[in-house]
């Protein structure tokens, strides 16, 4: 079989996999939606001023905040878990002992999360046209929003598998990767709206991390606000980046 | 050349090869040979530096010193296409616990150039009533012979057991060894690495000795360590009032047990029994014992002086094991 046919018959395995484990599958898809429910039942029907000139209804906010936490834990968390999970029960090492090209089953991988980010988008933003009326993207908007989401969604997987050398034992990776992702999504403006008074060091935080980046990017495709191309290529050079140390730092054996 | 015709005759050579970590040596010199077919066993106790030497065969650690060619490869630098000829069955590893055998299988034949067909492989591991049955609900030995399938999947010329029944309980060892058994008659060479004395000897056709990092004994189960010159020892129980003849006596052990190593064993039987069946006494319990692998390998494998216990008076030692082992 060529590298192309081994890599879309390993993402099928991946997906199998990924199904067959029920409670694994509900959660990634089912906290976005339930995060969108909730922020947007607590904070009512107020609106958010996403740029000098325009407001917006907090539940459209969501929408696209909640898309963009979506591909956040399918690409990073998910992958920097179970991939750890993976290294520290030996299946990498296994992996690792075959012909199969550790691009391939890494490739395969990305892939396979990528896939399981577009659904995701695609349930969210469904979601929030049928509940909160809240607008999708068309047209040329639409395919600046499809480059945003797709780099986004590979950067991320990049610095899932970039995080597994900091991890030593699968015990400790959902406290790491939480704690490596969750502050940053606070900062960035996805889970609390980031006003125009937010103290100056949250928008240097937030400026300097990828995450706000690609929200950002992600809200112009849901809210018709600006999109900025630097976005784009500062989500994807955070991506470089975690491409390069996993190369460098990744690890096929249990680091114990 | 003299390389080539080498990389041609044997599955496996290794010379001088060493490997520490740290300050710490793992492998201090070892030399093997593994030929063409051969289910090969290297026995040692944990620690001895046995994963440590496999896993340079296979090509995942690199070694500090000395020559190793798996197939006409050197696992170091030529480890692409040496992994399309080998199977590797490692300590413990994982697998997706949501696929299926046969999926799981599936998949990795998939990996190689020539595979071998996913039910043959089914069929050879024994694992026709669980084909799917998903990872998660298979036993241990199950999971195990699951193991071998996989390395079995891209139809290798030799497979790599790292310990391939620790952790079993007897009934799944015994199905385990059919198994591998059985690779052998498909032609594989195998390298086996145990602490198990029984398997060794049951499985292998040549073994290694390996204790602290070095080759310490190597030959067929049956006659390693010398253990086919080894004397048999002959022990009996005998009433305190008879006197048999002074040689074929010695002092009573404190089980009541008279045991000797004569140097001709089959002319020491005969006139033992003769001279019993002359006095009309019964030679209780009587016995002739072999040396048994277990015996030369805790002789050959005790640390510190290894090489100094290889070459003690085989009977003595092994009688000293013997005793210590099992009476204690």
């Amino acid at each position: 079989m060529n590298a192309a046919g081994l890599t879309l018959s390993q993402v099928q395995y991946a997906n199998k996999a990924f199904w067959r484990n029920p409670a694994s599958a509900f959660f990634i898809f089912a906290f976005p939606l339930m995060f969108l429910v909730i922020f947007t039942a607590l904070l009512g029907h107020g609106t958010v001023r996403v740029s000098p000139t325009k407001v917006v209804d907090t539940s459209t906010y969501y929408v696209a905040a909640m898309a963009s936490f979506g591909v956040i834990s399918a690409c990073y968390t998910n992958i920097a878990i179970s991939v750890s999970f993976q290294r520290d029960t030996g299946v990498l090492k296994r992996i690792n002992g075959t012909p199969l090209p550790s691009w391939v089953f890494l490739g395969a991988r990305m892939l396979h999360a990528l896939v399981v980010a577009v659904l995701l988008v695609a349930i969210t933003a469904a979601f929030g046209r049928i509940s909160y009326s809240a607008s999708i993207p068309t047209g040329l908007t639409l395919l600046r929003f499809l480059v945003m989401l797709l780099v986004g969604a590979a950067s991320f997987c990049a610095l899932g598998f970039a995080i597994t050398a900091a991890i030593p034992n699968a015990d400790a990776s959902p406290a790491i990767v939480n704690a490596s992702i969750l502050p940053l999504l606070f900062l960035s403006g996805v889970f609390i709206p980031l006003s125009s008074n937010a103290p100056a060091w949250i928008l240097w935080i937030a400026r300097i991390f990828p995450v706000w980046h690609f929200a950002r990017g992600m809200q112009a495709g849901f809210l018709g606000t600006t999109f900025h191309w630097t976005d784009v290529l500062i989500t994807a050079a955070w991506g470089l980046g975690g491409l390069l140390l996993s190369v460098r730092f990744f690890s096929w054996e249990p680091r114990t | 050349m003299a390389e080539l015709v080498q990389a041609g005759k044997a599955a496996i050579e290794v010379r001088g090869l060493t490997k520490s970590y740290g300050v710490v040596y793992a492998v201090r010199g070892i030399d093997l040979t593994v030929e063409r077919g051969q289910i090969f066993a290297l026995l040692g106790p944990n620690g001895a530096g046995k994963t440590t030497t496999v896993e340079i065969l296979e090509g995942y650690r690199s070694c500090d010193g000395g020559t190793v060619n798996v197939l006409g490869y050197d696992p170091a630098q030529q480890r692409q296409p040496l992994k399309s000829r080998i199977g590797i069955v490692l300590q413990s590893s994982g697998m997706d616990r949501y696929l299926t055998v046969s999926e799981t299988i599936a998949m990795y034949a998939g990996f190689y150039p020539r595979p071998r067909p996913v039910d043959e492989v089914i069929e050879l591991v024994g694992l026709e009533g669980k084909r799917d049955t998903r990872v998660l609900k298979l036993s241990g030995g199950q999971q195990r012979r699951l193991d071998v399938a996989i390395a079995l999947a891209g139809n290798p010329d030799l497979l790599f057991l790292d310990e391939p029944t620790t952790g079993f309980d007897p009934s799944a060892r015994h199905e385990a060894w059919e198994v591998i058994k059985n690779l052998a008659m498909l032609g594989k060479t195998v390298l086996l690495t145990t602490h198990y004395m029984d398997e060794a000897q049951y499985l292998a056709d040549q073994v290694a000795v390996i204790s602290n990092g070095r080759i310490v004994a190597e030959g067929p189960p049956a006659t390693i360590g010398n253990r086919e010159r080894a004397r048999a020892r002959i022990r009996y129980r005998l009433a305190d009032t008879a006197t048999p003849p002074a040689d074929l006596t010695a002092q009573r052990g404190p089980d009541g047990l008279i045991e000797l190593a004569p140097a001709d064993l089959t002319a020491a039987l005969h006139r033992l029994t003769g001279w019993a069946l002359d006095q009309h006494v019964e030679l209780a319990g009587l016995e002739v014992i072999r040396p048994t692998l277990e015996d030369v390998y805790l002789e050959l494998t005790e640390s510190p002086a290894a090489g100094a216990a290889a070459s003690m008076e085989p009977a003595t030692a092994a009688a000293g094991h013997r005793k210590g082992q099992r009476r204690s």
